[in-house]
């Protein structure tokens, strides 16, 4: 509880305004992301990869700030942190054990035909919506 | 009812209390079910270069709002384990209850956006996009009705100051739901 006291005494209620209000401002900039990108794209750095950065790099932070201030994570014992790190490296092995069958329709002795059928079905229906400006009509396409 | 407590809430090899540690590893596990689910959407967004065209129908703003929302109920919960630090049990009680209005306005706004989607034939039965897009933003309201249900409990002994270390506890749980939300919003609201 010694732990507690001193962390509470360092961490007042305006140290907890303060970071809210960092995540306020990083949630601003990753919803403007997208909509500056396209203004500031040069060179190699394209629109999608600011997109990429600003949505999922500024998630990573906020997620940071939440989990070391708010969680009490960076005054937590090292034994949570060892957990929670564990079934991230769960979930990744998972990712990877899955993902080469999912992204990939088709390898050397397999090919995944419905998922070919389906997205070349998708693409045709969106290029004949998007031509007559009827958005939902892939979609209850779909629903049929 | 017994005053007596088990000795396993007594107790402790890690040098956690107990119910500290019973959270954690409630959050552990659900890191593999939130961290599954959102694992296989990523694979399929990436696998099928159509859903791009589905998941531009998503509404930033309503996803924004309720990103703020959320971060502002985090920032409650933490002031009323800071309350509760300093044996303020109704002080306590008080930004429980504004934490728990948090998730209900969350709820609200939910609940208008996904009416209007809806209504443009957007179901959960369209395609795999919106299978995703219903199954986890629903898997993570039901977290947040769960949380607000046991927040409410745990208010209400707050306010007669008793079991004052359960207001860090459910914190920690609705700090977790808010960082779920934090991946959930770039994933289906701002790459597309």
């Amino acid at each position: 509880m010694a732990e507690h006291q001193d962390h509470a005494d360092d961490h007042g209620q305006a140290f907890y305004v303060k970071i809210w209000a960092i995540l306020l401002v990083l949630l601003i900039l990753s919803i403007l992301g997208p909509i500056v990108a396209p203004h500031v794209a040069f060179g190699f750095l394209e629109a999608w990869m600011i997109t990429m950065m600003t949505a999922f790099g500024i998630a990573v932070v906020k997620a940071y700030l939440v989990a070391a201030n708010f969680m009490h994570l960076n005054v937590e014992k090292k034994y949570i942190t060892y957990l929670l790190v564990t079934m991230l490296m769960l979930m990744l092995l998972f990712f990877a054990g899955t993902a080469p069958d999912v992204m990939e329709h088709k390898g050397q002795n397999w090919e995944n035909v419905a998922a070919e059928a389906e997205i070349e079905r998708a693409l045709e229906a969106q290029g004949t919506a998007d031509a007559h400006g009827e958005h939902a009509r892939e979609h209850e396409d779909a629903a049929h | 009812m017994s005053t007596t407590r088990p000795i396993a809430t007594t107790r402790s090899a890690t040098g956690i209390p107990t119910g500290k540690l019973a959270v954690w590893w409630v959050i552990g596990s659900e890191i593999v079910i939130f961290g599954g689910l959102l694992a296989s959407y990523i694979m399929h967004r990436l696998g099928h270069p159509e859903w791009a065209e589905y998941a531009s129908h998503t509404n930033t703003w309503f996803g924004g709002a309720n990103t703020f929302v959320l971060l502002t109920s985090s920032l409650f919960a933490v002031l009323a384990h800071h309350a509760a630090e300093h044996g303020d049990g109704k002080k306590a009680a008080k930004w429980l209850l504004g934490t728990c209005a948090g998730g209900l306005v969350f709820l609200c706004i939910k609940a208008v956006e996904w009416t209007g989607e809806i209504q443009h034939g957007y179901t959960i039965t369209a395609n795999g996009f919106w299978h995703f897009y219903y199954t986890a933003a629903g898997l993570h309201a039901l977290h947040v009705i769960a949380g607000c249900i046991i927040m409410l409990i745990i208010a209400r002994d707050a306010w007669k100051g008793k079991e004052l270390q359960r207001v860090e506890l459910i914190g920690i749980y609705w700090h977790f739901v808010d960082i779920v939300w934090i991946f959930l919003f770039p994933l289906l609201y701002i790459a597309k």
